[in-house]
C-alpha cells in the first residue's frame, strides 16, 4: 500500500517494522526496501488509516503536520500518472505538492473505480480523462471544507480567504494557517453542496513540466516493484504450463528435479507444473530438470498458417454493420474500386518485468502481493481459486515494470494461489513468490490479436467518395468485458475506424469477429486504434499516390472539419521539412491519429538499404492532447510510444506451430535497441480542450508513418506487419 | 552489516565483498550472482529480465566493469568487488548518471532502469566522454521497453559534459 514514504525527511514511524522485516539488513542500503506487512498478531483489516486526518473523500488524507497523503486509483506502470493524479489533486486542493505522499490504492471498486469502466482498471489511456472532474471536485471539496474551518475559527467569511500551498490565508487581517492545524477542525465541516473550480489560467500545478513523484527510488533501487515482494520465511516458484493452450499434464518424473539442492517441493496441477525451492535459481534448476509429458489436447496441431487461412475467410464474411453513412454501395459503384487489405500479428508483451505474484494461504485468509493493473478481478479470482470470500483476500498493489495490457489479467495470480494451496507440511501457509521465466512469460501470453482489414473505396475529384472498411480479428472485449461486445460489434476493435478522422461522405465500418484457434487474446497497448490507424493510414497513402497528390496535402483536404487534427498535420509537416529534398534510399511518411482523444500527426523519416534493412533516421510527433497536466510526462509517453510501436513494425511476430508459440525470449522476439533509436522531436499544441489520452496514442501513429516512409523511399507498399525485407529488396526502386 | 537468509540444509559459504561491504552467503557455486543479490540478500534494485544475458536488466559491476549477473556463476566472483544500482551512488560516476536521469526525467516504468544506469556509469568511467556511437554501443545491450532511449543517450551527455564543467 504505501510505498512512497521518503518523497520527503518526514518521520517513518514504521521502521521498526521495516527493520524487522528486511532481518535488519544495512541501513542505507535497504532503509526503502517496505512492504506493507501485518505482523500474524494484526488484524486482518488495516486500522482505520484515517484516524486523526482529514480524510474527506477517499483520495486526501492530511494529518495534523501537514503531510498530505494522496490515494492513487490508476496504477503506475511508467505512464507517470501518479504524478499526474497528484497534480490534479493538488491543484484544486491547493495543497503543498512537496508534502505530498502516495499509496497504491487497496481494491475496491465503490472507492475507486475508474469512473469510464465502472471497476477498478488501468487502461485505454482514460486515467486522466476519466478521473479529470471527479478528482478536481473531490479536492476543491476538500480545500472548501478546510477554507470553512478556517474562517470559522477567524470568524471571517469563507469568501475573504485565499489558499496556496497548503495554507489558507485571510489577506485583509494577515492570518495564516497550515492545512495540518487545520486537519482536526476540518472534519467536522460538511462539505459543499457545489463547488467551484478552478479557471484554468490560474492553474499553478497542471500544465508544468514538474517532476515526478516515483523516479526518485527508480534511480537507486529502492523502488519495489511487485516482483521485489521479500517476506519473512519466503520460498520462491517458477512453473512450467502446458506449451499448447488447453493442454494437460500427463506424467512427470521428478527423479532429478527432488535432488536438486535447494528444492522443497515439486507442485503438480492439472494443466502446470511448478518448483519451490529456497530461492528462484532452485526452484529453476528443478524446472529445467523435470521430465514432463503433456497431453497437448485439441490444439495440438494448430498453426500460423492454419490461423490465418481460417482468418483470411472469415474476412471474407459480410461482419456486423458498425457505422454506416451516406451510401456506400451506390458510392462505390459509381467509381473505380481501389481495394488493399492490411494484416496485424500476434504480439507478445514483454513487459520488462517478468510475470509475478506472491501469495500467502492461509485456511482464512490469504493476501497477495503483486502489481496488476486490476485490483479487484486480482481479489475476485484469487477469492475464487482459494474458495475465500473476497473479503478474505488482500491485494497489495505495487508498481509495475510495464503493462501495456498484460496485467490486465489476473491469471499470474490464480496460479500462484493454486500452487499455494498444493505446499505441503512446513510448507502450508508460508509466502510463496511464483517468478515465471522469460521464456514462460513470452509463451503464456493473451497475445495481441492477428487482424486483417479490408478496405474499398471510390475518389472523385481527388478526395474518397466512398469507402467499406472491415475489421476481422478476435473480439477481446467478448472474453474481457461482454458489455462491450454487442451485436457482433467490439467497441475496441472498431475504435478509430467507425470515428476515423477524415470527411468522406458515404462509408461503412463493419466487424468480422474470429477467434484465433488455440491462441488466447488480449489488450495490447494501443488496443484496436493499432490496427486501424495503420490501415486507414496506409490506405490514405496509396489512394494519394494513385490521384497523383502529396500524402499531407490529400489528407489535409479531408480533414476540414476537424481543426485538431489539421492543426496537428500542418504543424508535423511544417516541423518534418516535409517536401524538401532528401537523399536516395530515403523516405518520409505521415500518419495522423484521433486515438484516445488525442490529435497526433507523425513523420517518419527511414532510410532503406540494399538488403531491405530499415534505418529509422528521425520522428517529428506534433500532439494536441487538450489541456497537458504534466506536459514532460506527454512527451515522454510520445517518445516511449512511438518506440513500442515501432518496435513491434521492425520485428514483432508471434507465431504458432503445433500450437506451441515459437518465440521464447529477447534473443527471437526482438525489442528496438538504443542503436536504432532515432531522433524524436515532440512538438506540443496548445489546447484548453479537456485532457486527452496519451499513453497509446503515439503507438497507434508510429508503425503506418513508418511503413509510409518506406513507401515513399522505395515504391514498396507494404501491407503487413512486421516489415518484410526480403519485399523491400525485391521491391525497392533502382 | 549485511545479513543473508539461511537456507537449511546449503552449507556453502562464498565471501562477497557488495558496495563495500563484506558478506558470506551460502550459495550453490552454479548459482547466478543475481538469484544471490536477489533472493538471498535481498538486494532487490538489481532486475530479472530476461536470465540469458539479453536485456541487461541484472547488470552490476564487477571490479568496476558491467557484467550480467543472470549468467554470472556466484562462485566465478571470488573476492572481487561487487557494485550493485544500491551501491552505484557512491561512485562519481554513478552519482553523476543518477542526477542526469532525474534531471531529464529518464524514467518511465523504471524496471530496467537499474540495468541502464550501472551500464552508463561504467561507460562513463571507462570513457568519459563518449560520443552517441560510444553511447550506442556500450547502451545496446540494455532493453527498455518504455522506449526511454532518446533521454537515456541525451542524459549521458549531460552526465558528461557534468564532468567537464
Amino acid at each position: 500500500m504505501k510505498l512512497f514514504d521518503n518523497f520527503s525527511d518526514l518521520a517513518r514511524p514504521d521502521i521498526s517494522r521495516r527493520s524487522l522485516l528486511t532481518g535488519g539488513l544495512a541501513a542505507g542500503v535497504l532503509l526503502a526496501f517496505h512492504l506493507p506487512v501485518r505482523a500474524a498478531n494484526e488484524p486482518i483489516q488495516p486500522p482505520d488509516v484515517t484516524d486523526g486526518k482529514f480524510a474527506p473523500n477517499a483520495f486526501i488524507r492530511i494529518d495534523t503536520d501537514g503531510r498530505t497523503t494522496l490515494v492513487m486509483p490508476q496504477v503506475e506502470m511508467g505512464q507517470g500518472v501518479y504524478t499526474s493524479i497528484a497534480m490534479i489533486l493538488a491543484e484544486e486542493l491547493d495543497g503543498d505538492m512537496a508534502r505530498v505522499v502516495l499509496e497504491h490504492a487497496p481494491p475496491s471498486d465503490k472507492l475507486y473505480g475508474n469512473p469510464a469502466f465502472g471497476i477498478q482498471a488501468t487502461g485505454n489511456s482514460n486515467s486522466i480523462r476519466a478521473w479529470w472532474m471527479p478528482l478536481r471536485k473531490a479536492a476543491a471539496s476538500a480545500r472548501a471544507m478546510l477554507v470553512q474551518a478556517a474562517a470559522r475559527q477567524w470568524q471571517v467569511e469563507a469568501a475573504s480567504c485565499t489558499t496556496s500551498k497548503g495554507e489558507v490565508a485571510h489577506q485583509p487581517s494577515g492570518r495564516r494557517i497550515d492545512y495540518g492545524a487545520l486537519a482536526d477542525p476540518a472534519r467536522s465541516e460538511t462539505p459543499p453542496k457545489d463547488v467551484a473550480l478552478k479557471d484554468p489560467k490560474d492553474f499553478v500545478y497542471i500544465g508544468q513540466p514538474l517532476k515526478r513523484l516515483d523516479t526518485p527510488d527508480k534511480v537507486n533501487g529502492k523502488a519495489v516493484y511487485g516482483i521485489d515482494a521479500m517476506l519473512p520465511g519466503m520460498k520462491f516458484a517458477t512453473l512450467a504450463a502446458c506449451p499448447v493452450r488447453g493442454g494437460k499434464v500427463a506424467k512427470v518424473d521428478d527423479t532429478a528435479a527432488r535432488k536438486v539442492a535447494g528444492v522443497r517441493q515439486i507442485v503438480v496441477l492439472d494443466d502446470l507444473v511448478a518448483v519451490v525451492g529456497d530461492h528462484m535459481w532452485a526452484a529453476k534448476k528443478g524446472l529445467d530438470a523435470l521430465k514432463i509429458d503433456w497431453d497437448e489436447g485439441a490444439n495440438a496441431t494448430v498453426s500460423s498458417e492454419q490461423i490465418w487461412r481460417e482468418l483470411r475467410a472469415a474476412s471474407e464474411q459480410g461482419g456486423a454493420i458498425a457505422k454506416s453513412t451516406g451510401d456506400v454501395t451506390k458510392a462505390l459503384a459509381a467509381g473505380e474500386r481501389i481495394e488493399a487489405s492490411y494484416e496485424m500479428p500476434f504480439l507478445a508483451h514483454a513487459t520488462m518485468e517478468p510475470i509475478n505474484c506472491t501469495v500467502r494461504l492461509r485456511p482464512d485468509v490469504c493476501e497477495v502481493w503483486t502489481g496488476t493493473q486490476v485490483m479487484t478481478r486480482v481479489q475476485s479470482a484469487v477469492a475464487q481459486a482459494a474458495g475465500l470470500p473476497v473479503d478474505e483476500v488482500i491485494v497489495n498493489n505495487h508498481l509495475l515494470g510495464g503493462g501495456f495490457g498484460r496485467k490486465l489479467e489476473p491469471d499470474m495470480a490464480v496460479a500462484a494461489v493454486r500452487i499455494a494451496g498444493k505446499l505441503d507440511g512446513p510448507l502450508q501457509g508460508v509466502p510463496l513468490k511464483v517468478v515465471w521465466t522469460r521464456e514462460e512469460d513470452m509463451r503464456h501470453d493473451v497475445y495481441r490479436p492477428v487482424y486483417r482489414d479490408t478496405i474499398a473505396a471510390t475518389l472523385s475529384d481527388g478526395k474518397i467518395a466512398a469507402w467499406k472498411y472491415k475489421v476481422a480479428g478476435s473480439s477481446v472485449m467478448a472474453r474481457w468485458f461482454p458489455p462491450a461486445f454487442q451485436k457482433g460489434i467490439d467497441i475496441d476493435g472498431v475504435d478509430c475506424a467507425v470515428d476515423q478522422p477524415y470527411d468522406i461522405p458515404n462509408l461503412e465500418v463493419a466487424f468480422v469477429q474470429a477467434e484465433p484457434r488455440g491462441v488466447t487474446t488480449g489488450f495490447w497497448r494501443g488496443v484496436g486504434p493499432n490496427n486501424n490507424v495503420f490501415a486507414i493510414e496506409c490506405f490514405m497513402d496509396e489512394l494519394a499516390r494513385r490521384v497523383g497528390q502529396d500524402p499531407v496535402a490529400f489528407r489535409r483536404a479531408m480533414l476540414g472539419k476537424n481543426p485538431r487534427m489539421r492543426a496537428a498535420l500542418d504543424l508535423a509537416a511544417e516541423k518534418s521539412g516535409w517536401g524538401q529534398a532528401l537523399p536516395a534510399r530515403v523516405g518520409r511518411g505521415v500518419a495522423v491519429t484521433p486515438a484516445f482523444a488525442s490529435f497526433i500527426a507523425t513523420v517518419v523519416e527511414a532510410e532503406v538499404d540494399d538488403a531491405g534493412e530499415v534505418h529509422l533516421r528521425r520522428i517529428v510527433s506534433t500532439v494536441d492532447t487538450g489541456i497537458a497536466v504534466n506536459p514532460d510526462t506527454v512527451v515522454a509517453q510520445i517518445e516511449g510510444g512511438l518506440i513500442f510501436g515501432l518496435t513491434a513494425a521492425l520485428y514483432g511476430e508471434i507465431t504458432i506451430a503445433k500450437g506451441r508459440v515459437q518465440q521464447s525470449n529477447f534473443n527471437d522476439y526482438r525489442i528496438l535497441r538504443i542503436d536504432q533509436a532515432p531522433k524524436i522531436e515532440v512538438h506540443l499544441i496548445k489546447s484548453g480542450e479537456a485532457p486527452g489520452g496519451i499513453g497509446e496514442a503515439a503507438v497507434t501513429v508510429g508503425t503506418p508513418a513508418l511503413r509510409n516512409a518506406i513507401y515513399a523511399a522505395t515504391g514498396v507498399a507494404l501491407r503487413r506487419m512486421p516489415v518484410d525485407r526480403s519485399l523491400i529488396a525485391a521491391g525497392r526502386k533502382a | 552489516m549485511l545479513r543473508p537468509v539461511m537456507f537449511e540444509g546449503v552449507r556453502m559459504a562464498t565471501t562477497l565483498t557488495i558496495n563495500g561491504e563484506q558478506i558470506s552467503v551460502d550459495a550453490p557455486p552454479d548459482m547466478p550472482l543475481l538469484w544471490v543479490l536477489r533472493d538471498v540478500l535481498g538486494l532487490t534494485g538489481t532486475k530479472f529480465g530476461c536470465g540469458i544475458a539479453q536485456c541487461g536488466a541484472c547488470t552490476v559491476h564487477i571490479d568496476g566493469k558491467p557484467v550480467r549477473s543472470c549468467v554470472l556463476p556466484v562462485a566465478a566472483v571470488r573476492d572481487r568487488p561487487i557494485t550493485t544500482i544500491e551501491g552505484i551512488g557512491a561512485t562519481q560516476a554513478g552519482a553523476r548518471v543518477q542526477k542526469a536521469w532525474l534531471d531529464l526525467e529518464v524514467v518511465q516504468c523504471g524496471y530496467c532502469q537499474s540495468g541502464q544506469i550501472m551500464a552508463a556509469a561504467a561507460l562513463l568511467a571507462a570513457t568519459p566522454t563518449p560520443d552517441d556511437s560510444d553511447i550506442d554501443a556500450a547502451m545496446a545491450g540494455n532493453i527498455c521497453r518504455c522506449g526511454t532511449y532518446v533521454r537515456i543517450r541525451a542524459a549521458i551527455r549531460q552526465a558528461a559534459s557534468g564532468r567537464q564543467s
